[in-house]
């Protein structure tokens, strides 16, 4: 065992040696030296570097697997019994040297992963009750713990700010390199440093549940993930490398052509075609990860290139999301106690109006919120609560007459102005009567229209919103941000519906939402694209998550994807291209063991190069 | 069922893929075996009772990778 590990650790020595002794060979052969000579140390060169390759095959074969370690064995060992030591040493020379720079490269294209990893904090500061704190391992803090993060030092964990305030650095999660203001409250990601301040945090998440931790699992999980194609490869591979045996061997038997079929043997190695679509998979989303654009692996970067329709959520999607209360219009004189009952029922919630309301309520001061007894979701309409023996509700103009409210005439033009003015209306209702009546205002994220025109000019051919929102105001925004086609007043079940509706018309669907509301159109459409913000839903119901949470992001994707598509598809052309010009070139006789081996190896190298031209893809 | 995340050395080659998976999920009472060639990355999901974490590491070092650290879950 020793010796094997050995073997393998001085390889590189070796295919280093067995050059020097190739070139030492041919050199004393040219400068007039003895044929003999040559030829004894291109056999010592062979035998030396035979030894790990043939090390590996048997390795291989004890695990039942027929590696390309063990066609080249035998062709090596089948140059040498007719003595044809020259291609015996070149073929173990470049096999070697040619195993050696795909490690170089491979890692080059694997850079951006690694990266990533060695960003990951190792230590983290816990504050005890005292003050004092203790320098601790990373995966040693628990939740709830507090920990100080001083200028310069990475934030160990999830967690909230309870003390402090800094500017903190968040490119390792969202791929952004702008710095943001964290303040009490705040929440901050694992991985983020600070810039300049200092930030005493609340542990969230730990060790390998924080954000940072599953986003390098996510990556490390797709890079290997293999689309339909890959797959395909793969299993074309384990029947191909046998079936080289077999074919050598049927051909050697029928020709009784000793070196036909062992030459046959090298050609076949199937090399480049194994590597050609993974490499520049792995190349596509080490790149997307870098920029915040996190892809779940081959088969969705694959999908992502055909889409040709693309639903968009309005809120939090096109919008901002950062709703405020814009309009405020009470029917009654309890105009405290109803904004405190609203509060209470809306603080439950995490839809993006309810934050506005409470967002509203608590720059109002308001404070002393009632118990709530009971609450209810009603999917698409509000929500419904039992406070003080009072039966609250909070939703729609839709909700209130569903639950046989009349609307004044007066209340009806009120909600009518604030639609117009592309606002997002919510009515409160306290048993049967309509006591406030809020407009919440959302603003278009400001490169979405250009995103968008950008997308369309990408290839995209449909553009739609859906949205749970009232018509006026979806016009407005579709308006602002250039989409056609629209549709309003839609419950969760009926965006679905229109995803149906547009796959079974042939499309290729991505949905574009923000993870939380969203499941199942994310679920069913070819492509479910998360907003991020790094929340664990999205990160778990989606197939592609933009961290930064911006359309330009968006943008990037699609641009990324189609990129790696067509890369992944220039290198099968050359890896079965260059089979194909092998097998030529042995019909007409110029191809050998030891040029057909150079031509595989030159063929690798080529695909690791062209995928490695996604490393530094950028969108202008 | 308990899981192992063996961090190997750079892989290269695609048959050291298959070899390592196939080694390790030869091993009495492993589950299932995945070996991330990019992330150079072995996880193993196995029977306590039947194996550990040592058993598995050998089996990958007996193919002739070595292992630079390991996780267990």
């Amino acid at each position: 065992m020793k010796f094997q590990r050995w073997l393998q650790s001085v390889k590189n020595q070796i295919a280093l040696t067995v050059g020097g002794l190739i070139a030492v060979a041919y050199g004393w052969y040219w400068l007039g030296g003895a044929v003999i000579v040559m030829q004894g140390l291109l056999l010592v060169a062979s035998m030396m570097g035979v030894a790990p390759i043939l090390m590996q095959a048997y390795q291989a074969l004890k695990v039942k697997v027929v590696s390309i370690d063990l066609l080249v064995t035998i062709a090596v060992l089948g140059a040498l019994i007719i003595g044809e030591f020259n291609e015996s040493a070149i073929v173990t020379f470049l096999f070697l040297f040619g195993s050696y720079l795909e490690q170089r490269t491979l890692k080059k294209t694997r850079e951006s992963i690694r990266a990533l990893s060695e960003m990951a904090p190792q230590t983290a500061q816990v504050l005890a009750a005292d003050g004092t704190t203790t320098t601790v391992d990373v995966d040693d803090v628990e939740i709830d713990d507090q920990v100080l993060v001083k200028a310069g030092a990475q934030v160990p964990v999830d967690g909230q700010v309870v003390q402090g305030s800094a500017y903190v650095n968040e490119a390792s999660i969202t791929g952004e390199a702008q710095l943001v203001k964290k303040i009490v409250g705040d929440a901050v990601y694992s991985g983020a440093i600070v810039d300049n301040g200092t930030l005493t945090v609340t542990a969230t998440q730990v060790g390998d549940d924080t954000t940072f931790a599953q986003i390098i699992e996510l990556v490390e999980e797709a890079q290997d993930s293999k689309s339909p194609a890959e797959k395909f490869i793969d299993r074309f591979a384990t029947y191909y490398t046998p079936a080289v045996l077999v074919l050598a061997l049927a051909i050697g038997l029928i020709t009784r052509d000793f070196k036909l079929a062992i030459t046959i043997l090298v050609l076949g190695c199937p090399g480049a075609l194994v590597i050609g679509a993974p490499v520049s998979i792995v190349a596509g989303i080490g790149n997307g990860a870098k920029h915040g654009v996190l892809i779940k692996g081959g088969e969705v970067v694959n999908a992502m290139a055909g889409i040709d329709t693309m639903v968009f959520d309005k809120t939090g999607t096109l919008t901002k999301g950062d709703t405020a209360v814009a309009h405020v219009q009470f029917y009654t004189a309890a105009e405290q106690a109803t904004l405190a009952v609203t509060t209470a029922v809306e603080a439950q919630s995490d839809h993006p109006l309810a934050t506005a309301i409470v967002q509203y309520a608590r720059e109002r001061g308001v404070t002393d919120l009632p118990t709530i007894e009971r609450i209810e979701t009603l999917k698409g309409l509000g929500v419904q609560a039992e406070v003080a023996g009072q039966t609250i509700r909070i939703g729609r103009a839709k909700m209130m007459t569903e639950a046989g409210i009349r609307l004044t005439g007066a209340q009806i033009a009120a909600i009518t102005a604030s639609q117009t003015a592309g606002q997002s209306t919510v009515l409160v209702a306290v048993d049967q009567q309509v006591v406030l009546l809020i407009g919440i205002a959302d603003t278009v994220k400001p490169e979405a229209k250009a995103a968008l025109t950008r997308l369309k000019k990408a290839g995209v051919k449909h553009l739609v919103m859906l949205t749970g929102d009232n018509d006026q105001t979806a016009a407005a925004i579709a308006k602002a941000v250039g989409i056609t086609e629209y549709h309003a007043n839609l419950l969760p079940a009926e965006k679905v519906e229109f995803i149906k509706t547009y796959q079974a018309n042939g499309q290729k669907v991505a949905f574009i939402g923000d993870g939380i509301n969203d499941s199942p159109s994310l679920a069913l459409a070819d492509i479910g694209i998360a907003m991020g913000s790094g929340t664990d839903v999205a990160i778990e119901t989606s197939d592609i998550v933009l961290m930064q949470s911006t359309l330009s992001e968006l943008v990037y994707a699609d641009y990324l994807t189609k990129a790696t598509a067509r890369n992944t598809v220039q290198n099968i052309v050359i890896a079965v291209g260059t089979v194909g010009l092998l097998l030529l070139g042995l019909m007409v006789g110029w191809v050998q063991m030891a040029s057909g081996m150079f031509v595989h190896e030159i063929s690798i190298l080529v695909v690791i190069f062209n995928a490695m031209r996604l490393i530094r893809f950028k969108v202008r | 069922m308990a899981k192992l995340v063996m961090q190997l050395d750079e892989l290269s080659c695609p048959s050291c893929m298959q070899k390592i998976q196939a080694g390790v999920s030869q091993q009495d009472g492993v589950e299932s075996v995945k070996v991330l060639f990019n992330a150079s990355k072995v996880k193993a999901e196995y029977d306590e009772a039947v194996t550990n974490p040592d058993e598995l590491t050998q089996a990958v070092t007996d193919l002739g990778y070595s292992v630079q650290s390991i996780k267990v879950k």
